[in-house]
């Protein structure tokens, strides 16, 4: 299993829950991972820089010749106004949310496609159906992972890889740490399920999605708390 | 220097790859064409072909490339048409 973006967050604790579970996880974020375990070898790179990811690819296939699930998590945001954003943060989000995406989608579906299996779980957000003042570019960026997923699970379909993503609800994490609560309240109250979701919850979609018998689940969008 | 020898082998390997996980018959032959209407493969199978060789040429000459790529398609004639151009280009690529 490939998870990116493990260094902090929703993607750190994913890669202590599948390493729990059993599964040989590789990991990746621009700087070094604390997690330690005999089950676990971390990456540095840019998710969106071609050649570092291909050398990734090439280590996995030449060490393991398979990959089974890749969980692309590996994400940022700008809470700003469109008037306030510069163009550097609107090329960062677009090359690590939608270039990084589809980068690693493509490298995965190479090597899935050796054993005919393979499952691949893409993070998109309510910003995208609640249409977020301040999130723009963000919320685009998402919007574009999902006509990913729609496209993809219809070109990797014949070698047997499904494509879906998951809208997690409000998790406090570093992602909405600059956002005050007032607004989180707002936010909250937006869902029908007025609380802050968990990792374990969000877990549990990503399990439905990876499951070997749930071929039949693909090109799905699953968003959470209630939307 | 890659030889014109080395990239048909390749090719030929990746053939072989593809005919055994598609029961396709494409043969080993530089004139094969591997795109359009004379050709045994459909538009996925030619996929398949050039992410095989990709991976071929990784194996061998331990260098990652991506054989379509802007200067691929603007090529006048097709790289993608037979063996013998993909061969050709694959020269371009891997020489330059």
């Amino acid at each position: 299993m490939l998870i990116t973006g493990t260094r902090k967050g929703i993607g750190k604790y994913l890669a202590g829950y599948y390493l729990q579970k059993g599964f040989l996880v590789i990991g990746c974020s621009r700087g070094e991972s604390d997690l330690v375990h005999e089950n676990y070898q971390h990456y540095c790179l840019d998710v969106s820089d071609e050649s570092e990811v291909k050398k990734l690819f090439t280590g996995i296939r030449k060490s393991y010749g398979r990959l089974d699930v890749l969980i692309n998590n590996a994400g940022v945001a700008s809470m700003n106004h469109s008037l306030l954003t510069p163009i550097s943060t609107v090329r960062k989000i677009l090359d690590t949310n939608v270039v990084g995406n589809f980068l690693f989608s493509r490298e995965s579906a190479k090597i899935m496609k050796i054993h005919n299996f393979g499952r691949i779980v893409n993070f998109v957000t309510f910003a995208i159906p609640f249409k977020l003042e301040g999130e723009a570019i963000y919320a685009a960026s998402k919007a574009a992972v999902i006509t990913l997923t729609e496209i993809l699970n219809k070109e990797y379909m014949p070698f047997n890889i499904t494509v879906n993503a998951v809208s997690p609800p409000a998790v406090q994490t570093d992602l909405v740490r600059g956002v005050t609560d007032d607004k989180m309240e707002r936010l909250l109250k937006k869902q029908t399920i007025h609380r802050y979701g968990t990792p374990e919850e969000v877990c549990s979609v990503i399990d439905f999605f990876i499951q070997p018998g749930n071929e039949m689940i693909n090109g799905q969008v699953i968003y959470m708390g209630g939307v | 220097m890659v030889t014109k020898e080395e990239i048909i082998e390749i090719i030929f390997k990746s053939i072989d790859e593809i005919n055994e996980q598609n029961e396709t018959h494409l043969v080993k032959n530089e004139k094969t064409k591997l795109f359009g209407r004379d050709s045994d493969l459909d538009s996925l199978g030619l996929v398949n072909l050039i992410v095989s060789v990709e991976e071929n040429i990784n194996d061998q000459f331990n260098v990652s490339i991506s054989i379509v790529d802007e200067k691929a398609l603007s090529q006048k004639n097709s790289p993608f048409k037979s063996v013998e151009s993909l061969t050709g280009y694959l020269m371009l690529l891997l020489n330059q």
